[in-house]
């Protein structure tokens, strides 16, 4: 329990949270990686290696879909033993969340846009 | 307007005196009698010098039990102001037939059912949830207090704020006349130029915050200071329920709050997201509204099944029938809850493919609800009821909520709910589920833990009394709107042509009456409960011989709950305790240390009033000065280092000593 009122003493329980606060190999580890996935896409688009600018776009989604993994797992300690596992927990809660608001609202819009708003198309 | 010089503008925006609406006689009445009324009261607390008692004991404090009480309170204030709206409805409805035009001119009956269903929603329903929440998690987990004290405190103001807010409109200005969820185009600047809307939008911003984070407190508080040995699955019913409830509130009240934002946006500045023309999309305001606003039906009712399974199980005196389906059904109703928004504009044209989805989906849900009525009768089955005033608002609400759920499924049915939608035919249906459900379970958890609150019951005839008006009110009020809706009669209407329909509003409105009565013996049985309050006292601390730890404290409990952490092992701990012959530690206190009470949530939530305020009527520099003054109160607070004290061993052995003395009197 880290909660402060379970402690004797006032104010000093942050320190022995059983929160892990990460490593300097961590943190180097992450950062090296963060530098290469961002490299990568940059060089993909400047020197345009792959000629084709929507395979290009979704390279680059793909990328940036690892590097918001890397910063969860070396930046902010995400892993499932943490908390005892709620923040892995509230996660998963979070992403099925976002996905289903999301992917509903744009399957939903869609219809509603074609069905409803035929002049949308022409403009 | 223009007779207005350009100081008075830049002083007072858009206020003009035109805004007081002196020349409507039912609102000056309300003014006089709200202002006498508050005068009085005012008068009362100076006369007896409580203003000193109010501040340091009740406004600043950070204790969840007294923050719990005062949102129960607001809730019954709002909860007279939303009836006071229905009445007027019901009265306008019954009268305005054939060539009647009522007492109620259109833009007054407007804003009457837009005040209505805000009021109702946030500033009643809310409450009382979030109040029954604050006041009992903490105990039946045993811990001394939330996760976050202070922001607990300035949760609760800031929801005083929004209601605040609304309340003003009544008397300064007007309020939306655009029914609950403000769909735009109505809701945009081009057809609601006035100030109504901007109350809307921002008394809603303002309770939506405290809320929020409500929310994140609960959720900590549940997650990190359940009692040693409460493991997830010997946690509370009610509060696994109340886990869920402010899970939904984190995850769905920030889409509340930027798709607000985003109408304010359209109002204020000129954005185009929910406009007609330059690519604007009203339609996507209806889906952002719902994603929230399905949801959020879920987080009323979730904590109020709670408060169902506790009553049953304490009044059946048994182990509740099923705890881990129980469990599983909040859980799955929790995220199912995401998956059924659409039905609220199946008539909107998203077509075959899309409604079937959601109409299935919607019908789903009702697999979990339906589980745990079978929960709650096995756990009547073979018990030892005892018909108290809970257990027979339990019972009323099993046979009420079925009939809800019921019309629920057939307005899940697509086909079936384009004859349905926007019918009276609705309108019955979620108040049968909000009054059958919500409200006589508030009233069931009142009845409950009023006792451990105050330390003595509820008089137990004017309870009876208020509940049988309720309960045949709300039948008398509604079936007729049911019968209204299937021959085609659309809400929100202020007058009628055909005159054969008059007697089923007049019934209506008769029930609206027996209700106002069950709302009138409620507030009478408060006051003969606290004159009798000798005769009602309560010494053991549990005096319907319950199961959860709340049970194990005195009545009303000490500032610090407990003594010493309970340590659980076994699901309904306090049951436990007293099989395996549980005996009070009478000796070997230590000092606790406790959370310090302060007035920064009340300064804060009164200057985000006034920026409200100011944002509403276009005041810019008072906005500006405001929201600089709130950030100046925040650093202000966050340099206050005072912000805990210890409860010395004396104190808690002299509490505890006195605690004895009851117990031994008992």
């Amino acid at each position: 329990m880290s909660s402060p009122q379970h402690h004797a003493e006032p104010h000093g329980a942050h320190g022995d949270d059983h929160v892990p606060h990460g490593s300097l190999s961590g943190y180097v580890t992450g950062f090296l990686l963060s530098v290469v996935l961002t490299a990568i896409p940059f060089w993909l688009v400047m020197n345009d290696v792959l000629g084709n600018a929507t395979l290009t776009a979704i390279v680059i989604m793909a990328f940036a879909a690892v590097q918001i993994v890397v910063h969860m797992v070396y930046f902010l300690h995400m892993n499932g033993r943490s908390e005892g596992g709620w923040n892995m927990m509230g996660l998963i809660f979070t992403i099925v969340i976002v996905v289903i608001v999301l992917s509903g609202s744009l399957w939903v819009m869609y219809h509603l846009n074609s069905n409803m708003m035929p002049d949308m198309h022409r403009m | 307007m223009t007779s207005y010089p350009d100081w008075w503008k830049l002083i007072f925006g858009r206020f003009t005196l035109e805004a007081i609406p002196y020349h409507e006689p039912i609102l000056i009445g309300t003014f006089a009698a709200v202002a006498l009324g508050g005068l009085a009261l005012v008068a009362l607390v100076t006369r007896y010098k409580l203003w000193g008692y109010l501040w340091h004991e009740w406004f600043t404090s950070v204790d969840h039990k007294k923050i719990g009480i005062m949102y129960m309170i607001l809730g019954v204030i709002m909860l007279l102001r939303g009836f006071a709206d229905a009445l007027m409805m019901r009265g306008q409805q019954a009268i305005a037939f054939a060539g009647n035009e009522g007492y109620l001119p259109p833009h007054h009956y407007d804003q009457i059912f837009t005040a209505h269903g805000v009021i109702m929603i946030f500033f009643v329903a809310m409450p009382f949830v979030t109040g029954l929440m604050n006041y009992v998690v903490p105990l039946q987990i045993g811990a001394r207090d939330v996760a976050f004290p202070f922001l607990n405190n300035f949760s609760f103001w800031m929801t005083v704020s929004g209601a605040v807010l609304v309340m003003m409109s009544l008397f300064i200005g007007e309020f939306a006349k655009v029914g609950w969820l403000a769909y735009p185009p109505l809701s945009g600047a081009a057809y609601s130029p006035g100030v109504g809307m901007d109350y809307y939008l921002w008394a809603l911003q303002i309770a939506g915050v405290g809320t929020t984070l409500s929310g994140v407190n609960l959720i900590a508080t549940i997650v990190k200071m359940r009692a040693p040995g409460m493991d997830m699955m010997r946690m509370p019913v009610f509060t696994w329920t109340a886990l869920c409830t402010n899970v939904l509130i984190v995850a769905t009240f920030p889409i509340l709050a930027a798709t607000l934002a985003l109408l304010t946006l359209d109002r204020y500045v000129g954005t185009n997201f929910f406009t007609n023309d330059l690519g604007g999309n009203p339609m996507m305001y209806v889906n952002l509204i719902w994603i929230w606003g399905h949801p959020e039906v879920y987080i009323l009712i979730l904590p109020i099944f709670g408060v169902y399974s506790e009553v049953a199980s304490t009044f059946c005196g048994k182990r509740l029938f099923g705890y881990a389906s129980m469990v599983y059904a909040t859980v799955v109703i929790t995220i199912l809850s995401y998956l059924v928004w659409l039905h609220h504009f199946f008539t909107m044209g998203s077509g075959a493919s899309v409604n079937s989805f959601f109409g299935i989906t919607t019908m789903i849900i009702s697999i979990p609800t339906g589980a745990k009525i079978f929960n709650w009768l096995f756990t009547m089955y073979r018990g030892r009821i005892r018909f108290e005033l809970p257990m027979m608002w339990l019972v009323a609400f099993m046979l009420t909520f079925v009939i809800g759920g019921m019309t629920g499924v057939m307005l899940a049915v697509p086909p079936a709910d384009f004859v349905l939608h926007n019918s009276l035919f609705l309108i019955a249906h979620f108040h049968n589920v909000i009054i059958g459900g919500v409200v006589f379970g508030v009233f069931a958890g009142i009845a409950y833990w009023f006792p451990k609150a105050f330390g003595f019951k509820l008089d137990r005839f004017w309870g009876l009394l208020s509940f049988w008006f309720w309960v045949i009110g709300f039948y008398v009020a509604f079936m007729p709107l049911y019968v209204l809706g299937l021959m085609g009669v659309t809400r929100r209407l202020s007058r009628f042509e055909d005159p054969s329909l008059q007697i089923w509003f007049v019934v209506a409105a008769l029930g609206a009456a027996l209700i106002a009565l069950g709302i009138l013996c409620f507030i009478i049985q408060i006051g003969v409960s606290i004159i009798r309050r000798e005769q009602l006292r309560d010494t053991t601390g549990d005096p319907w011989d319950g199961r959860t730890l709340e049970w194990s404290t005195s009545s009303p409990p000490p500032a610090y709950n407990f003594a010493f952490t309970p340590i659980v092992h076994d699901l309904d701990a306090w049951a436990d305790m007293k099989k395996r012959g549980y005996r009070r530690p009478l000796g070997g206190f230590k000092p606790i240390h406790m959370p310090r009470n302060t007035g920064a949530g009340v300064i804060i939530a009164g200057l985000a009033t006034v920026g409200g305020f100011a944002l509403i009527w276009y005041i810019w520099w008072l906005a500006a000065l405001s929201f600089v003054a709130v950030i100046a109160t925040v650093i202000i607070h966050s340099f206050n280092y005072d912000r805990d004290f210890h409860i010395p061993a004396e104190a808690v052995l002299r509490e505890e000593d006195s605690r004895s003395q009851l117990l031994g009197r008992a």
